[in-house]
């Protein structure tokens, strides 16, 4: 039913410009994984890769363990949702989603019951017949995932297919597509710069910049051990404090910044006497009246408090004049610190890193 | 080229290159490089085909220099082919702006409808409506006499003036449509944000409408003078011996001389006049071809 | 009287003397070709009189250039049509520079004077030996004509996405399969206003046919040479068959444009209320 997708050491120029760099990964069959990244990452660029509308310049591309070198698009084990869906605005629904059965031969009848078929899997009844404009932002949502499974594809990818819909609408489709993988099993490549998408959706995410792949891991292992400060910083919220690493002992070294020194846990590729940045997530941080001894701390000032619903922002200002956010849970039986107040901003050494840059870029190019 | 095989695999790519090909090189660029090429031989009896006297000569193009008679139908005919798009501009640019901007778009539509029929009704037919008009025992002369402007009836097909009025009936829709179609592309907001600015007007047509509708105009433009240069059936409808239309000499040369040679040097002029026309209308107005022709 | 109702009068005037400019002529042509006066005119009226239309429907010359026409068009159709089509489909999918140049050539025929198309037209296939005919009528009528069809079908491609057609490759098609279920279907529209401005075009033009037809007639040489040569009123008369039959394409055009322009409100109406469910 799904096959595992190879990609080895891929790169893909346009001209002088490399927008994939030797990206090596290997995706399971039956995966959900998750391509995350900003806009011109080359996430983009892998999927054309995977669905054969590109040949990368250097390295191959092999699913279930087949080279797809030279196999055109239509001749692929792969289904293909579009960004903006494709949907063949001239065709009813039914058509739509079995024109993959149409152009392999299939006759009409059969192929008017699979996509009925089809129409009870992605929970859309009674809409065989009706037009494509006639229906909803979600509704086509789910004709553009029935028409991909129609072909019974090994692999499918998807191009943020959630990007035009409402925010409440795209967090009811992300638990449905994850069913619909679940029920199936297909394997899933799907290409994000929704962070939230990634995390809530995928057994792997590989997060990508400036072509190369930083770091392939479990949604938990790239929000809580992320490996470079560009992850860090993509995934989520951090303070960030520059500084330089003085020295270790076990897992956990010294940071020596313009606002004190702190202790916290130092990330691959880096090493004492280097310059670099510590990140803290705002969870982690909480504010107190006193400094802590064992804990890092910092002597702010409470300048904002915005909430959120579940939870409360709170910014504060060091006495250097720079802004933190500490994020804590909302709880009308604690009182939220009052406005201006005095505090210390308290975390712990094992809930922050100090990482490296993201890995050079573009490097021998 | 490579993403039309990728986009339609190589047999229909073959296809559709060839019928292209076929469109440009057998119907339009070799036909006029023959042209052009005849142009410059002689018109020779049969036997004299390949002979000595069959040779590259300018001589087609001097019969025209050295022909007062023939400069002089030629400059008319820019003149008058000028004047006539002047004419139509003059007419359909407020008629334009008002089915653009003013009319509601039903009565537009409606308008339209009726413009429908005389944009159909062949150029042919048009031009003979004026003969009937302008003849001596014509409706018109009939009713200045009637109402007494005029005791005894007018020869009004003599001379440009009847001309005149045939081509701009004739062609005057090919000015209306480009224009209409450039200014009801032009968003309402800007022409009132400029009267909201202040702008009388004079000074919004001048400074928002006209700039924004200039590709509509030069297609406009470029379309009447050359359908008017190039006019064959109003002038053999409606000109008479003292107004003489260029293509009128050509047709000359081709059916009465029989001589194509020197046909096709006319020919070839009258072509020449056509292309220094559009680039001239391209660098004044500062559009592309691309605008021009839509 | 306020300003606002004195323009709104002067428009009113000027719209109604365009159209009065742009049919009177036609009616008192068309008029003409009723009355019982051997001078085709409506005035003075000598009485009504059905006479030139018999003239007309007797006349075999006619027929054979209704004939004549009627083939020429048709060809004219079934070639400029493909070439068109497939003009607009390579300029669409060729890069930038290539792109402006081949669409110089391309629309160089319609900002070409008839009579040179017509001419070099001849010259060009007697080179092949091809004598004038209705053959090389239908040649260079196609080289213009086929120009419109291709900035038709052009503008129609500016709406078309070409993401379609990766959807379907990647469901397996082929790019014959493509072309024919995915983007001529999209392009219907186009070629077929593209096929009536064709026949349209074909049936009207006379400069091209006038240099290349040889000594067959077509309806608009057959006119031509009627005014040439002793007007009668069968021209009038001719003139109004033609405008009848304008009037009537006019008027089932407009009424299957109102329905598909209110087919597609409904249908925007009910995506409308899709969204809200």
């Amino acid at each position: 039913m799904s096959e595992d997708v190879q990609l080895s050491k891929i790169c893909m120029d346009f001209g002088s410009f490399r927008a994939v760099n030797n990206v090596d990964v290997t995706i399971k069959p039956g995966e959900f994984f998750s391509f995350l990244g900003p806009s011109g990452c080359g996430k983009t660029t892998i999927l054309r890769l995977i669905s054969g509308f590109m040949e990368p310049t250097e390295g191959s591309v092999k699913i279930g363990g087949k080279d797809m070198k030279g196999i055109r698009p239509n001749a692929r084990p792969t289904a293909l949702i579009f960004q903006n869906l494709a949907l063949f605005p001239l065709m009813p629904v039914w058509e739509n989603i079995t024109f993959g059965l149409e152009v392999r031969g299939v006759p009409k009848a059969q192929r008017r019951a699979k996509a009925e078929e089809l129409l009870q899997l992605v929970d859309l009844h009674d809409s065989a017949d009706k037009r494509i404009s006639q229906l909803s932002g979600g509704q086509k949502q789910r004709v553009a995932i029935a028409r991909a499974l129609a072909v019974e594809p090994k692999v499918m990818l998807l191009d943020e297919p959630l990007s035009a819909l409402d925010l409440k609408l795209r967090q009811h489709m992300r638990a449905e597509l994850r069913a619909i993988q679940k029920r199936t099993g297909v394997t899933f490549i799907y290409i994000t710069h929704d962070q939230g998408e990634a995390l809530a959706m995928s057994d792997r995410v590989g997060v990508m910049s400036q072509g190369i792949l930083q770091q392939v891991a479990t949604p938990q292992e790239i929000y809580n051990n992320p490996v470079n400060g560009f992850v860090a910083s993509f995934v989520g919220e951090n303070n960030v404090f520059v500084g330089t690493v003085k020295g270790k002992s076990g897992d956990i070294a010294t940071f020596e910044t313009a606002k004190g020194q702190f202790n916290a846990r130092l990330g691959a590729n880096v090493s004492v006497g280097d310059t670099t940045k510590l990140f803290v997530r705002p969870e982690f941080c909480t504010l107190q009246k006193t400094a802590s001894k064992s804990a890092n701390s910092i002597a702010v000032e409470v300048t904002e408090i915005a909430f959120e619903g579940n939870f409360v922002n709170v910014f504060v200002r060091d006495e250097s004049g720079d802004t933190h956010m500490v994020q804590v849970q909302n709880d009308p039986s604690i009182p939220t610190p009052a406005l201006h107040s005095k505090a210390h901003m308290i975390f712990d050494p094992q809930s922050c890193m100090i990482l490296s840059e993201a890995t050079d870029t573009r490097s021998g190019h | 080229m490579q993403e039309l095989l990728r986009r339609y695999g190589i047999s229909l790519s073959v296809i559709m290159v060839a019928m292209t090909a076929f469109w440009l090189l057998a119907l339009v660029v070799i036909p006029n490089l023959v042209l052009f090429k005849f142009s410059f031989r002689l018109y020779l009896p049969v036997d004299q085909l390949g002979g000595p006297n069959d040779v590259y000569t300018l001589k087609n193009y001097a019969t025209f220099f050295e022909s007062p008679i023939h400069i002089n139908v030629f400059f008319s005919t820019i003149l008058y082919s000028s004047f006539v798009t002047a004419i139509c501009l003059a007419i359909t640019y407020p008629l334009a702006y008002i089915l653009a901007k003013v009319l509601k778009s039903t009565d537009t539509a409606t308008f339209f409808l009726v413009l429908l029929v005389p944009l159909w009704v062949s150029e042919i037919l048009r031009s003979f409506a004026w003969f009937i008009i302008l003849s001596m025992q014509g409706p018109l002369n009939a009713v200045l006499l009637g109402i007494g402007i005029i005791d005894k009836p007018i020869r009004w097909i003599t001379g440009f003036q009847s001309v005149i009025v045939g081509l701009v009936y004739a062609y005057i829709l090919f000015m209306l449509f480009p224009i209409y179609n450039a200014i009801s592309a032009l968003d309402t907001n800007q022409i009132e944000a400029s009267e909201d600015l202040g702008a009388s007007m004079w000074r919004t047509h001048w400074r928002v409408i006209i700039p924004h509708s200039k590709p509509g105009i030069a297609s406009g433009c470029v379309m009447v003078f050359m359908l008017c240069a190039g006019s064959v059936i109003v002038p053999t409808t409606l000109a008479s011996t003292n107004s003489r239309w260029f293509t009128e000499i050509i047709q000359q040369w081709m059916f009465e001389g029989l001589d194509w040679n020197t046909g096709s040097a006319y020919a070839f002029l009258l072509l020449a006049l056509c292309i220094i026309f559009v680039s001239l209308v391209m660098r004044i107005l500062n559009v592309r071809l691309v605008d021009i022709a839509k | 009287m306020t300003s606002t109702t004195f323009s709104k009068i002067v428009i009113r005037v000027y719209l109604g003397l365009f159209v009065a400019y742009m049919l009177l002529p036609l009616i008192i042509m068309g008029g003409a070709g009723l009355n019982n006066s051997r001078f085709p005119s409506v005035y003075p009226w000598v009485g009504f009189t059905d006479r030139w239309f018999i003239d007309l429907w007797t006349d075999e010359r006619m027929w054979g250039a209704v004939r004549n026409t009627t083939w020429v068009a048709l060809a004219v159709v079934a070639i400029s049509v493909p070439i068109g089509t497939a003009a607009a489909i390579l300029l669409n999918s060729v890069k930038p520079r290539a792109r402006s140049f081949l669409y110089g050539f391309m629309v160089a025929p319609i900002l070409t004077p008839g009579a040179v198309i017509g001419i070099s037209t001849l010259l060009f296939w007697n080179t092949f030996h091809v004598p004038a005919g209705l053959y090389l009528s239908v040649m260079g009528q196609v080289s213009f004509v086929a120009a419109y069809v291709m900035l038709l079908v052009l503008a129609r491609l500016q709406t078309f996405d070409p993401g379609l057609e990766e959807a379907a490759l990647d469901l397996g098609a082929s790019h014959g399969q493509v072309v024919r279920r995915i983007l001529v279907p999209h392009l219907y529209p186009a070629i077929g206003a593209g096929a009536i401005i064709a026949f349209f075009q074909s049936v009207e033009n006379f400069n091209v046919t006038l240099f290349t037809r040889g000594n067959s007639d077509t309806l608009t040489v057959y006119v031509g040479s009627k005014i040439r040569s002793g007007i009668t009123p069968t021209i009038n008369a001719f003139a109004l068959v033609l405008i009848i039959f304008t009037v009537i394409c006019a008027i089932i055009y407009e009424i299957l444009r109102r329905r598909a322009e209110r087919r597609a409100a409904e249908l925007a109406a009910t995506a409308a209320a899709a969204e809200l469910m």
